[in-house]
């Protein structure tokens, strides 16, 4: 259980640790480990270099930006959880991230390291889908965007090119009063979910103007139910409604691994999508009505 | 930057407030640093990937899992174990109420849960009965059953609230 030899490497800048990644063979980042380190000392993985972020600057913080919270990809778990931005504004991902491991892994565990990570029942890969993020992608030729969509290839693979790395997260706000729940379940509270359900709402004169439920940890990656948010759209909230919508959940594709049959994955699956939007529903408030364009 | 990947790096880590000097590879975790070249072989290791809690020490008085840290990351931050805990050969209040309580019985996980306990308290003394059980949900005791882990934390609170005036 320990890791093999690597050459360890602390760049002080992005451009640094980019001129490492695109110089150095079978080389890694390294960001919070909390997954990679095991990886490592399990000898899953084994870089030839490391290229440790964790003394770059610039990488860490939260700060609001036209509409948007951009997390830095260095930012820790912890620092999100707490800020209250992100209380304040993407509840959500609060919420989503006490379930997160434990206190002292995400004191260490970033949000960046967690979306390359792409575990599929990570909560921030499922969090970031449910809120249509965009992330800040650099490599040689420049910053260019990525939606959290065309993140994933496949099981735990993102589509960052070798010599590339995720920089910052960007979240759209949702608009003030939208309610949104975030339902699990785990063997024990911090493990992986075995699956997973976010729901955001966002009401209009008692009715769903926007629905998004992602689930988590059913398959290789997120797995936004596009059917069932185009269902919601426009009708009341109520218990038959989100039954019927966490209905779909019966006929998803879902995976069978040695904690949970595909079969079992699905029933959990429709019990905490339901449990997800009931729960967003009762939190959200139907802004008052504008009589006219301010 | 290391030249070799066995190559073995100048670091300095600073322990219970005393500086050690050392020369570790950088596949060496913080743990086994701490271990087998600071000798201070009160910090545990069960699982070795960040699932049982017994490596748990402060980084910069907050909780960290030793084994998912490599000791090279650790150098300019002030680190504590459980050799720090005792103040002039007293033991703190938390180790007192482990003894009260019965909270160990092997005493394998014991280092992790005080550092963890001891951070908890630092941070949130009135930390509510469901907190307080999530949080140290984190580490894993295989003897006691932890309903005694969680009175002696309770313990320890109730009588640093006494020594502090308010």
């Amino acid at each position: 259980m320990k890791a093999a030899p690597f050459a360890y490497h602390d760049p002080r800048s992005v451009e640094e640790a980019l001129h490492l990644l695109a110089t150095l063979e079978n080389a890694r980042l390294l960001a919070g480990g909390q997954s990679l380190m095991p990886m490592l000392n399990m000898r899953v993985a084994f870089p030839d270099h490391l290229i440790d972020l964790n003394r770059v600057e610039g990488l860490a913080g939260i700060t609001a930006e036209g509409g948007a919270l951009r997390i830095g990809a260095m930012t820790r778990q912890r620092d999100i959880e707490e800020s209250p931005l992100v209380r304040a504004h993407l509840p959500l991902m609060a919420e989503a991230l006490t379930h997160v491991g434990h206190r002292q892994t995400r004191n260490r565990g970033t949000i960046g390291g967690s979306l390359c990570n792409l575990d599929p029942s990570a909560e921030l890969v499922a969090v970031a889908t449910a809120l249509d993020a965009v992330l800040d992608v650099q490599g040689p030729s420049g910053v260019r965007d990525l939606s959290i969509h065309d993140l994933p290839l496949g099981f735990m693979t993102p589509s960052l090119a070798p010599e590339e790395m995720l920089t910052a997260i960007r979240i759209p706000l949702p608009p003030a009063g939208h309610g949104a729940a975030f339902e699990e379940f785990a063997r024990r509270h911090g493990d992986y979910a075995i699956t997973s359900a976010a729901a955001v709402l966002v009401l209009e004169g008692g009715r769903i103007a926007r629905a998004s439920l992602t689930l988590g940890g059913v398959g290789a990656g997120p797995l936004r139910l596009r059917t069932a948010e185009a269902a919601l759209a426009g009708q009341a909230p109520s218990e038959a409604l989100f039954r019927e919508a966490a209905a779909a959940c019966g006929s998803i594709e879902a995976m069978s691994d040695p904690q949970a049959p595909a079969w079992y994955r699905r029933r959990l699956a429709a019990t905490l999508a339901r449990r997800a939007l009931a729960a967003a529903a009762s939190r959200a408030t139907t802004p008052a009505r504008q009589g006219s364009l301010a | 930057m290391t030249e070799a990947p066995d190559a073995t790096l100048a670091v300095i880590l600073t322990v219970n407030g005393e500086r050690h000097a050392i020369r570790v590879e950088a596949r060496r975790t913080l743990a086994d640093a701490l271990r087998d070249n600071c000798g201070l072989t009160g910090t545990h290791l069960g699982c070795e990937h960040g699932v049982c809690g017994a490596c748990t020490v402060l980084m910069d008085g907050e909780p960290v899992r030793a084994c998912l840290l490599f000791a090279v990351q650790a150098q300019g931050r002030a680190i504590r174990t459980v050799e720090g805990l005792a103040e002039g050969g007293e033991l703190s209040p938390l180790q007192r109420a482990f003894i009260d309580n019965h909270a160990l019985q092997c005493g394998y996980c014991t280092p992790g849960f005080l550092m963890l306990g001891t951070a908890i308290l630092d941070r949130d003394p009135d930390i509510s009965d469901e907190a307080l059980v999530d949080a140290l949900s984190s580490n894993i005791c295989r003897c006691t059953g932890y309903a005694n882990i969680v009175k002696a934390v309770r313990a320890a609170a109730a009588e640093m609230r006494e020594k502090v005036p308010a």
